[in-house]
């Protein structure tokens, strides 16, 4: 147990005692006890920096089930530690602002901050396991931490419904991530991350490569909420604000582009990898901010706008998969897309965070979200007004926020893909700059609709619930260092580079990074007049454009039917996988024994019938025949006349008496083929159970006592002929095959003078094979108890005895 | 010689047996079936006495036994039951 593996359980560790503390300090907000652990947390991974920076790995290992190579492997590298310490910077902002946004009083914050500390700690191990297993548990924390967040209020529809369609959409991707896991190991033979990635090439030519790359990026697209699978996002919103700000913005859904950025080494190199990841990034980016538009929510807007984001990121976490193609390069260009997700990555973590929180407070403050309600509350809420400035403004990519140089880097990530000759990106590639920029234009208008809807215009009192006024200051307080990090990313944007970005850069690029050489610092020439400025200058001049003219073309949303929006088929979906199940199951399940043991007796054919065929078993050899008497002739005649009887007797007592009949002869083949112990006891249990068979007779309810013979059915007929021919055959066959002589000797030698008996059938019974008799004496003392059982306990459905009515 | 006088009787006890059972699938009422039954189980003990000479066996005595036995049991079950629908009368008093 190292530190490191102590800092990952710490928050664990702490959820354990947040209940005592809550209730044993009620005076004092849980969160203050809770806010202890990220900071600490915080400050432990910022010593990692100066590892990183040098090119150095840490591991830790703890051995966990080591005869199934599952290990707790801490691993921080640099993309590892920049996940690490934004879940524990943003986390302790979150919390400090969670003390302000939650009542004491009101709510159970015990419960929200056992939630949060273990979504935290989950998301600490997803992001520093080495091992793919421990990765994956970790990955299900987060999944059920942020299900338990998301139906906190879990008296509200709109929560629960959340909640479970967040868990529906991202176990579903999971338990796909493991396959995909599951099956790199099957090719690799280790769970590790690293070795993995030091075997790529070999992987690269096996054939489960592509599905596994399938499965995982199924995984890391439920989570990150790429199209299709982005609809869970908007409906998390009905978490409290700051889960929102801290799951669904900063740190939960970049789990899926830490897992593609993590996998990039092992996977990259397919064209497959930089089609798929960088296409449906491209696409949910302009997806997400086209839709982001029409919100009128203000938590609406950033959700969809928190896809965009990441639809981006995702994007250039596949263009950027193109720098492996040209290891040769001296200056490779195609570094420039990945730099720019991490970037941007970081750059989002802090506008979106600080824009939810600021989102939160003027929900906290006016008690509505709707942007058709507010306005004008520039005047009364000037801090927050600020900061949402500074938060959208960096989110729209304008300068001189850190938005506007991520923004200019993705531009060129995208430009540079018309660059690239493989893939037959040349004839395509050209699809993904124009998208890149259609999206930013819509981006820019959502930006624009979110922060001027809010605060210019006219303030509509009247529509209001509370009277607005500024927030306190703690509320405040993690905003404000959010977009002052903003500002100062903006303006100072290499404190980032070689400490941060180009660790994880080479964490996602291993092979192009050379000890001792630096990625040359990109983020530096942010000058010059370049396409990328033209582009954004269009951007800024299109989406002024469009928000002006925005109630003209509003219908564009109204093209898509209700019907055909991925939520009402997802909601479809759900619904007729349930009542298609219940019919799937209404259809044969029909409460029949009749038709149950239709099923079975089919099945029985089938599988045998098929198996004799198949398997050419049938065997017909008489070599080891005995001959025929008359006796047995005759014998067989009268079962078969006793068996022709009860199927066409017309009253059940003759049905009744012609097995008994039958019973009899059965006694007399025992005595025919010299089996006196076998004949006894097969006509004292003929008789008794004749007797009961009468009993039974006797106690048939009157409705069904007229009597008739058994309807025709050719169905039955059919099955039936079916189960006697087949067993028929395969006792024919089981009897020509015998492949060894029987052990009967043994017993004909050894029991006289072995077990001292002269008996040989009873002496089998309780000496040779007694332990068989002790049970089948037990089957009768429970069938002896079971019927008294029945016969004496009488209850009712209330549960009541009514013995002696 | 004694070989062939059992298969004789063999055979004829058989045939019995086969006309007993012809009746006991035509009836035309239970008490005929009852009493068919009740004869089979007679030829029965006689079927088996027969086979163990022919088999040259004391290994059956008892079947014959236990036949005759469950044949008798068995015929006054089924008068019982036919005659008042039940086999063992509860006392209703208690």
């Amino acid at each position: 147990m190292s530190l490191l593996h102590l800092a990952i359980i710490a928050p664990f560790l702490m959820a354990i005692f947040i209940p005592f503390l809550y209730k044993g300090f009620r005076r004092i907000h849980t969160g203050w006890f809770v806010l202890i652990v990220p900071i600490l947390l915080f400050s432990y991974f910022l010593h990692f920096i100066p590892i990183v920076k040098g090119n150095e790995t840490v591991t830790k290992t703890i051995r966990w089930i080591p005869s199934l190579n599952i290990e707790l492997t801490a691993f921080v590298d640099g993309l590892g530690l920049l996940f690490a310490l934004l879940i524990t910077g943003i986390g302790s902002l979150v919390v400090l602002y969670s003390i302000f946004y939650l009542s004491k009083k009101k709510e159970q914050l015990h419960n929200f901050y056992v939630y949060l500390l273990l979504f935290m700690g989950a998301m600490l191990g997803v992001v520093l396991s080495d091992n793919l297993i421990s990765l994956y548990m970790f990955w299900e924390f987060t999944s059920i931490s942020s299900f338990l967040l998301i139906g906190y209020w879990y008296q509200r529809d709109g929560s629960r419904y959340g909640a479970q369609k967040s868990m529906l959409i991202t176990v579903f991707g999971g338990l796909a991530m493991l396959g995909g896991f599951l099956l790199l190991y099957i090719m690799g033979g280790t769970f590790s991350i690293r070795e993995l990635i030091g075997m790529a090439d070999v992987l690269m030519s096996k054939s489960l490569f592509v599905p596994a790359m399938l499965l995982i990026l199924l995984g890391a697209f439920t989570k990150s909420a790429q199209f299709p699978f982005h609809i869970w996002l908007p409906d998390a919103m009905e978490a409290p604000t700051p889960v929102s700000a801290y799951l669904h913005s900063a740190t939960m859904v970049k789990a899926g582009l830490y897992l593609v950025a993590r996998m990039s080494p092992i996977f990259a190199e397919h064209a497959l990898w930089l089609w798929l990841v960088g296409s449906f990034g491209i696409f949910t980016m302009t997806w997400g901010s086209f839709n982001a538009v029409k919100q009128t929510d203000l938590k609406g807007i950033l959700a969809f706008s928190t896809v965009s984001q990441l639809g981006l990121i995702m994007s250039l976490l596949g263009v950027g998969a193109a720098a492996l193609h040209y290891k040769n390069m001296d200056e490779n260009l195609f570094i420039v897309a990945t730099v720019a997700a991490i970037f941007h990555l970081i750059n989002h973590a802090t506008f979106k965070g600080s824009l939810f929180m600021v989102v939160g407070i003027i929900d906290h403050e006016t008690g509505t979200r709707d942007i058709r309600k507010l306005g004008g509350l520039m005047g009364l809420m000037p801090i927050t007004f600020t900061i949402a400035l500074i938060g959208s403004f960096s989110m729209a990519g304008l300068p001189p926020f850190n938005g506007f140089l991520s923004k200019e880097m993705f531009f060129t990530g995208m430009v540079r893909v018309l660059d690239m000759d493989f893939f037959s990106l040349d004839t395509w590639g050209i699809l993904f700059p124009v998208l890149a920029w259609v999206g930013s234009i819509f981006t820019f208008l959502y930006s624009m609709v979110l922060f001027f809807k809010t605060f210019s215009g006219r303030l509509q009192q009247e529509k209001l619930e509370r009277k607005p006024h500024e927030a306190p200051f703690g509320m405040l307080l993690p905003p404000i260092i959010l977009a002052s990090l903003v500002v100062i990313f903006g303006f100072f944007p290499n404190i980032l580079t070689y400490n941060i970005i180009e660790p994880a850069v080479g964490a996602i690029l291993p092979s192009l990074l050379k000890p001792g050489e630096h990625f040359v610092g990109h983020i530096s020439f942010w000058h010059g007049f370049t396409v990328e400025l033209f582009m954004t200058i269009g951007v800024i001049t299109g989406g002024t454009l469009l928000y002006i003219t925005y109630p003209k073309w509003k219908k564009v949303y109204t093209i898509i039917p209700e019907k055909l929006t991925l939520n009402s088929m997802y909601d479809r979906g759900l619904y007729w996988a349930e009542t298609g199940s219940y019919q799937l199951t209404r259809t044969y399940m029909t409460g029949f024994i009749r038709t149950y043991l239709v099923y079975i007796f089919i099945f029985f054919i089938g599988i045998t019938g098929v198996t004799l065929y198949v398997k050419d078993a049938f065997k017909l050899d008489t070599s080891n025949v005995a001959p025929i008497g008359s006796y047995e002739v005759v014998l067989a005649l009268i079962v078969l006349a006793g068996s022709a009887t009860i199927l066409l007797a017309k009253s059940r007592l003759t049905s009744i008496i012609a097995l008994g009949a039958i019973g009899y002869t059965v006694s007399l083949f025992f005595v025919l083929f010299r089996a006196p112990d076998l004949a006894l006891t097969q006509l004292v249990i003929e008789t008794v159970s004749v007797a009961l068979f009468l009993l039974a007779f006797y106690h048939l309810p009157p409705l069904n006592r007229h009597e008739r013979s058994v309807g025709f059915k050719l169905s039955n007929a059919l099955i039936s002929l079916g189960v006697g021919l087949i067993v028929t055959l395969v006792a024919i066959s089981a009897h020509s095959n015998k492949l060894f002589d029987s052990i009967a000797k043994y017993y004909i030698e050894n029991t006289h003078d072995k077990a001292g008996g002269e008996n040989m059938v009873n002496v089998i019974l309780v000496d040779f094979r007694g332990f068989d008799t002790m049970f089948e004496i037990c089957v009768l003392g429970i069938a002896a108890l079971g019927i008294y059982g029945m016969v004496k306990l009488r209850l009712t459905q209330g549960g009541k005895a009514d013995e002696k009515k | 010689m004694l070989d062939l006088v059992l298969k004789i009787s063999l055979i004829a006890v058989t045939l019995s047996m086969l006309a007993l059972l012809y009746r006991v699938i035509k009836g035309p009422s239970t008490p005929d079936r009852v009493i068919a039954l009740d004869a089979i189980g007679i030829n029965l003990v006689a079927v088996i006495a027969l086979i163990s000479m022919i088999l040259k066996t004391s290994a059956f005595l008892e079947v014959i036994l236990l036949v005759g036995i469950l044949a008798f049991i068995g015929t006054v079950a089924f008068a019982k039951f036919l005659e008042k629908g039940e086999i063992i009368e509860r006392d209703r008093n208690h």
